[in-house]
């Protein structure tokens, strides 16, 4: 009797378990809400307005006009140039959890009609770090934007470099930035994006060379990490130290834009440019002699 | 681990040049023994582990970029400052001439002294610095004069003040107008090239190192806590990582070693700069005898192809 009881408990347990809704607990404020009331809160608390990461789909279904989003050069997966002990099977795993093959996603989607390239660094794969095929996909979606005349638009997220990828990590910074800096001689517009975390050489490359610059609120951006800096100068931080809201004070960050503005915030900078004297410029770049 | 034995010769070198300083032919004898102890003690240095040269890399004795501007140019004239905000003595450079040519010269500062590395910062710039080094830069290409870049440092300096200053966007910057330059862009890794810090003077035509400096995307104690949560664990970073002169030239990231002398360009410099000099001065003469259109593209290309 005793034990038919347990049994009971443990059957009834486990439906609970399998019926009761999918919890999300917030990091911020502790609390805990149903995981489908966060999605449609766009992933932010739905008690203390903490902003969580966004995936790719998610962000790019947040941008996009249904039904234009068109990804490219989505097959690349990790490169392993220095033969790293545990890291391609690292990444298998993460793939696997994720569905993605790279941190990066390429797409190109409409904004209210306007047709741009956006680039999406995912912090569930390696936390968004630079690796090889990072720079790659970053490189090859600026160049795309360049040879189809579309803007430029870059969310940003990464933990630095991807340590186990070594110097092709690092040489993958002054690969984007060469690409964005031509991108820019010809003209083309870039809105950089910056959300949590932002860091290392991301940061130092082309997060921070947009020709309009955002941010999420609360978002970590720096180049050194707060840890490394409290260890190496031996100072408390001061307090919002390196956050979306400091930056934007020292003058950094255009504006910090919430979710729920961000489509039409980026379509309205999209719409000032479409609107500027483009033929003006082109004039300009071809040596203002006419 | 060579630190004994080179800690041993850096002795007998003292003493060599107490002997040498009283010039007096009964010490003869003792001098040619000191020589030959010194070669002993050096032997082991032409099978260096990657730690053993991370260590000579790093070497306070090492000659920098003051000597490499005495020994290798003239005419210098020091440029100050970033004509922003501040002076960055992290970072020295100016206008000089290599072989009677007038270039651009900029570089990571370091000291033979704890004095000196105090002043300098031990390498480490801010903002101010690369943006100081932008404006060198940017003057090179203004006046058509070949740009030459000595790169080492441990990384950028991690402070509050420079991430106030825009720490990312300076080195981003860095990067991003090297890119565009037409004039010839040479840079040497002449010690330890640490992370984004060593890349925001590194974006050239050609990139040479001392055989004996590394180049890494960060240090081995920083790759060491960050992956496996141990910076004891250094000397099997320094293997791992690959970050070598020959390692980085196998790469396909250098394009040429500049051979040291036996235990490092500190034993002989005379002879380190004679190869310095000689690989300037053939990869500039190839360097100039191109059109600024194609010294860009060469670059574009270079880093484009970085995988
Ligand atoms: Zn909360």
């Amino acid at each position: 009797m005793e034990k038919e009881e347990r049994s009971l408990k443990t059957v009834l347990m486990t439906v609970t378990r399998k019926l009761a809704p999918d919890y999300v607990n917030c990091k911020s404020c502790g609390r805990r809400a149903v995981r489908k009331v966060w999605q449609e809160n766009m992933n932010i608390c739905p008690f203390c307005g903490r902003y969580q990461a966004m995936s790719a789909d998610q962000r790019l279904g947040l941008i996009f006009d249904p039904g234009s989003r068109q990804d490219f050069n989505s097959d690349a997966g990790v490169r392993d140039p220095l033969n790293f002990p545990g890291y391609s099977e690292k990444a298998k795993k993460l793939e696997k959890k994720t569905g993605l093959k790279e941190s990066a996603v390429t797409a190109f989607g409409r904004i209210n009609g306007i047709r741009v390239v956006a680039v999406v660094l995912d912090t569930r794969f390696f936390m968004g770090s630079m690796s090889s095929i990072v720079g790659e996909k970053v490189t090859r979606a600026v160049e795309t934007a360049d040879r189809e005349k579309l803007p430029l638009i870059i969310f940003a997220a990464s933990g630095g470099a991807r340590m186990q990828e070594g110097i092709h990590s690092l040489m993958q910074m002054a690969k984007t930035s060469s690409a964005v800096q031509e991108f820019s001689e010809n003209g083309g517009l870039y809105i950089s994006c910056l959300t949590h975390p932002t860091t290392g050489g991301v940061t130092a490359s082309f997060a921070t060379l947009g020709d309009i610059t955002l941010a999420e609120p609360g978002a970590l951006i720096g180049f050194a990490g707060p840890r490394v800096i409290e260890q190496t100068i031996g100072v408390k931080l001061p307090k919002g130290f390196q956050r979306a809201e400091y930056l934007h004070k020292h003058g950094f960050v255009d504006r910090i834009v919430k979710r729920q503005e961000l489509k039409e915030v980026l379509y309205d900078i999209l719409k000032l440019h479409e609107d500027s004297r483009g033929g003006f410029a082109e004039d300009i770049r071809k040596g203002g002699q006419g | 681990m060579i630190r004994e034995s080179l800690m041993e010769v850096g002795r007998i070198n003292m003493q060599m040049e107490e002997l040498r300083s009283k010039g007096r032919a009964e010490d003869d004898q003792e001098m040619l023994d000191l020589s030959m102890e010194k070669a002993r003690l050096l032997r082991p240095c032409v099978n260096l582990t990657a730690e053993d040269k991370v260590f000579l890399a790093r070497k306070i004795e090492r000659p920098h970029i003051d000597d490499f501007i005495k020994a290798l140019f003239t005419d210098f004239f020091e440029q100050r400052g970033d004509h922003l905000y501040d002076d960055d003595p992290a970072i020295y450079g100016g206008i000089a001439r290599f072989h009677g040519i007038p270039v651009s010269v900029v570089g990571h500062r370091k000291g033979h002294t704890a004095e000196e590395n105090v002043a300098y910062n031990f390498g480490m710039a801010k903002p101010e610095g690369y943006r100081k080094a932008l404006r060198i830069m940017d003057q090179a290409e203004k006046f058509g004069r070949p740009i030459i870049t000595f790169i080492d440092t441990p990384g950028a300096f991690p402070g509050i003040d420079a991430e106030e200053h825009g720490q990312g966007e300076a080195i981003a910057r860095n990067m991003a107008r090297m890119s565009s330059y037409h004039v010839p862009v040479i840079s040497i890794v002449t010690g330890e090239g640490s992370s984004g810090g060593a890349l925001a003077l590194g974006v050239c035509n050609r990139l040479l190192m001392l055989e004996y400096a590394v180049y890494s995307v960060l240090s081995p104690e920083g790759f060491a806590s960050i992956l496996w949560k141990d910076s004891s664990r250094h000397a099997e970073a320094c293997e791992i990582m690959k970050l070598t002169a020959d390692d980085i030239r196998e790469a396909n990231v250098a394009d040429e070693v500049i051979p040291e002398p036996l235990g490092g360009g500190q034993e002989n410099p005379k002879r380190l700069y004679g190869s310095m000099d000689m690989a300037i001065e053939k990869n500039l003469s190839a360097l100039m005898a191109m059109s600024p259109g194609e010294l860009l593209r060469d670059k574009r290309r270079k880093f484009r192809g970085m995988q």
